[in-house]
């Protein structure tokens, strides 16, 4: 495929072992023993951090819920910055998609326009996007504009490379099909290369948008003012030393992440899943 | 052994393929063909057999327009050509009917027309009750009688097929033969059939021509007398044994 590793690397991380929901039906009582574990160590932790006084950094479980959400100040805090953080995920990775899939599309055309243009996937694959943060805010300022920068440029490389490894996937005898059946390049993309691709799109898109989740807090913790989402909430509440406020801030980070993965996992299943197996 | 001269016999106004001289050199210097003389006409059905890598493949990909030859005159005396690869080629993502319309709908043939044309072929290829049925869901004997199906839609005049059986168990592979030979009988196509099978390109053939190794060439040709349509008991004929016998000895002399 000419590709070189950056795609491998990519997809080896996204081909894992898928997350099902059905793990919490009939044997999931395995993963619920874990977490009741979990939630055991984390008291025995918070006893330890409150007999030292520290117990703002390590609430106890029952405090997190509580304070941190059942209780109308932390909760509309919360929402207010979920909602923020949400809307920044779905704009920049819907812009990811588009432009990681024109950007594909463009260097499945020829042979040259994939050797002009993949090193710039890669490059933008290397640059450490915090390094840009500052130049961004510079630029487009601290709303949601440059939030969504972050998150975009986060999320663009997995499409491009899985939707460019996808468009390259067809078979050579389905395209010489094609070709003596008189079908021009458009239709050729839009009848073979595209649904062809579509598998590779939805894996490209399941890692995006769990790196849209990643950009969209990384970006909001430096920009701060304009739009704050949970990221931004994350640190108010870290310097104020809201203990509960914060662990909840964090679980409700850590949930967003989990549902927008299991809803892209879902989406690609529902669009493919009748032809193609993900596993 | 027996060699024949068809175009003394078969009128030019019905041959619909003809090689003369073709040659085929790669950019690599290989040289693929040398100097293929071999002609398909309306009502015959030539089987090309020769081992692996002889260039039977390349000779069919030229007669398809998928390669051009690099020296010699290939002449295609038809529009409508219908191919049947090695592999059954099918679109995933499309079922039977869709898969077996895709050549006429990209070649822009009105939809009422081909889904009416669609439900006739599937019936002829044995595949009622498996329209709405995903490729995956389908066996490699189904898979292919799709894809020959698909090629059969475009009432092609000249059919080629590239060793499609050759990945199917002997069972499948005698069934389809069968079903080949009865719809060549009916729709007089004219086919070339590349295979490296003796018995099955003496059983489905009018004509048999035996390929040499790189370069590829036709070193004899047969011409095979049992009437159509056959009994699939010729099989066991001695006529048709002493007949594959010629042909594997010619196969084995061209390749030492």
């Amino acid at each position: 495929m000419g590709l070189g590793s950056p795609l491998q690397i990519q997809s080896a991380a996204s081909r894992g072992r898928p997350f099902k929901l059905s793990y919490f039906r009939g044997s999931g009582w395995k993963a619920i023993l874990v977490l009741a574990l979990l939630i055991g160590f984390w008291y025995l932790e918070a006893s330890r951090y409150s007999h030292r006084g520290l117990g703002f950094i390590v609430p106890y479980p029952n405090q997190v819920w509580t304070i941190g959400f059942d209780n109308s100040q932390s909760f509309s805090a919360l929402t207010h910055a979920l909602w923020n953080s949400v809307q920044v995920i779905f704009v920049g990775l819907a812009i990811a998609i588009v432009i990681g899939v024109i950007w594909a599309i463009v260097m499945a055309q020829a042979k040259w326009a994939e050797q002009a243009l993949f090193p710039y996937a890669v490059v933008l694959q290397c640059i450490p996007i915090l390094a840009l943060v500052p130049l961004i805010a510079a630029i487009a300022g601290y709303g949601f504009e440059p939030r969504v920068i972050v998150t975009t440029m986060i999320a663009l490389f997995p499409m491009v490379a899985n939707t460019l490894f996808g468009l390259q996937s067809v078979e050579r005898g389905q395209r010489e099909l094609f070709k003596l059946s008189g079908a021009g390049r458009l239709t050729m993309l839009r009848k073979l290369q595209l649904p062809a691709a579509l598998p590779s799109i939805f894996v490209g898109l399941r890692t995006s948008a769990g790196l849209s989740v990643i950009g969209a807090i990384v970006g909001d913790q430096f920009f701060q003012r304009g739009t704050p989402g949970l990221g931004a909430l994350i640190e108010v509440d870290n310097s104020r030393l809201l203990g509960p406020q914060l662990w909840a801030a964090i679980l409700t980070a850590a949930a967003l992440g989990v549902v927008i993965f299991l809803l892209f996992g879902l989406l690609g299943r529902l669009a493919v899943g009748r032809w193609h197996d993900f596993s | 052994m027996t060699t024949t001269d068809l175009s003394s016999e078969v009128s030019r106004a019905t041959v619909l393929l003809d090689f003369a001289g073709t040659e085929m050199t790669f950019p690599n210097g290989t040289v693929a063909l040398r100097d293929v003389d071999l002609t398909v006409s309306r009502g015959e059905f030539v089987s090309v057999v020769g081992p692996s890598g002889c260039g039977k493949s390349t000779l069919l990909r030229i007669a398809s327009g998928l390669e051009h030859a690099s020296s010699g005159r290939t002449v295609v005396r038809t529009e409508h050509v219908g191919y049947v690869f090695q592999d059954a080629t099918l679109l995933p993502w499309r079922t039977v009917a869709k898969n077996v319309e895709l050549i006429a709908e990209l070649k822009g043939m009105p939809t009422a027309l081909r889904a009416e044309k669609s439900a006739k072929v599937i019936d002829l290829v044995g595949l009622s009750g498996f329209e709405d049925n995903l490729p995956r869901q389908l066996s490699g004997g189904m898979k292919m009688r799709t894809s020959v199906a698909r090629s059969l839609l475009m009432d092609p005049e000249l059919f080629l097929f590239d060793e499609p059986f050759g990945a199917l168990d002997e069972i499948t592979r005698e069934r389809l033969n069968d079903e080949l030979l009865r719809l060549f009988v009916e729709h007089s196509f004219a086919g070339l059939f590349i295979t490296h099978s003796v018995s099955e390109a003496v059983y489905l053939s009018t004509k048999v021509a035996v390929m040499s190794g790189r370069p590829g060439t036709i070193v004899a040709q047969f011409d095979v007398p049992f009437p159509m349509p056959r009994d699939p008991d010729i099989r066991f004929t001695p006529e048709f044994g002493e007949l594959t016998g010629k042909v594997s000895h010619a196969l084995r002399k061209a390749h030492g």
